[in-house]
């Protein structure tokens, strides 16, 4: 596994809800970053945020690791739970709250700050600790 | 520009209840997909997404798709 696709993968363990997508929590650059945010903000989950758009690589080795072609891409307690559409139908059925109380337990509606995030930095085995 | 696409879909889900392929824009390249199947019976949504995206592979991976938008039912 290529060193970005692993730290690609603890950041999404680390992140109870966290979202792919192009831009920021702020400011997206595409309708289906924007949708799924929304979606996420419609049901109160804070989520991470992490921008594609500054490396290319991220998107490779993310559709690689999560087999799943485009962006955004949400995932709850680590498992992928869709793209803009599925997030958005989950969210008006009521299942996007019945699943992250499933994955998440209820903590998640305690709320918390929405914000964008950098992926998880590896430790690099060579640096030397004086 | 829906045809090739409609016939992608129609190769890949032959028991398809229903299909349909809208062109969202004008521009022939953001298209919204509606497929209703038993092949998805028992799947989640991600696995049924992933089986249409499967199934139009090509036109996603050069490019006359741009944004694809999907809805998928299983038949009950």
């Amino acid at each position: 596994m290529s060193e970005l696709r692993e730290r690609i993968r603890e950041t999404i363990e680390r992140e109870p809800v966290i979202a792919f997508i192009k831009g920021t929590h702020q400011q997206a650059y595409c309708g289906n970053s924007e949708r799924a945010m929304q979606a996420l903000r419609g049901v109160g989950a804070p989520f991470a945020a992490v921008d594609v758009l500054p490396d290319p690589a991220i998107r490779q080795e993310l559709s690689a690791l999560s087999n799943w072609p485009t962006i955004p891409q949400v995932f709850v307690g680590g498992e992928l739970i869709g793209g803009a559409d599925i997030v958005q139908e989950l969210a008006a059925s009521g299942e996007l709250e019945a699943k992250l109380d499933e994955k998440l337990g209820d903590e998640w509606r305690n709320g918390g700050e929405e914000r964008t995030v950098a992926l998880s930095e590896r430790e690099n085995p060579l640096r030397i600790v004086p | 520009m829906t045809g090739p696409i409609e016939n992608l879909l129609r190769q890949a889900f032959p028991d398809a209840r229903e299909l349909a392929v809208l062109d969202r824009t004008g521009g022939g390249d953001h298209f919204q997909v509606t497929v209703v199947s038993p092949r998805f019976n028992g799947l989640s949504l991600v696995e049924q997404h992933r089986l249409v995206y499967a199934a139009l592979e090509g036109p996603m991976a050069d490019g006359t798709i741009h944004e694809l938008r999907i809805t998928t039912r299983g038949e009950t």
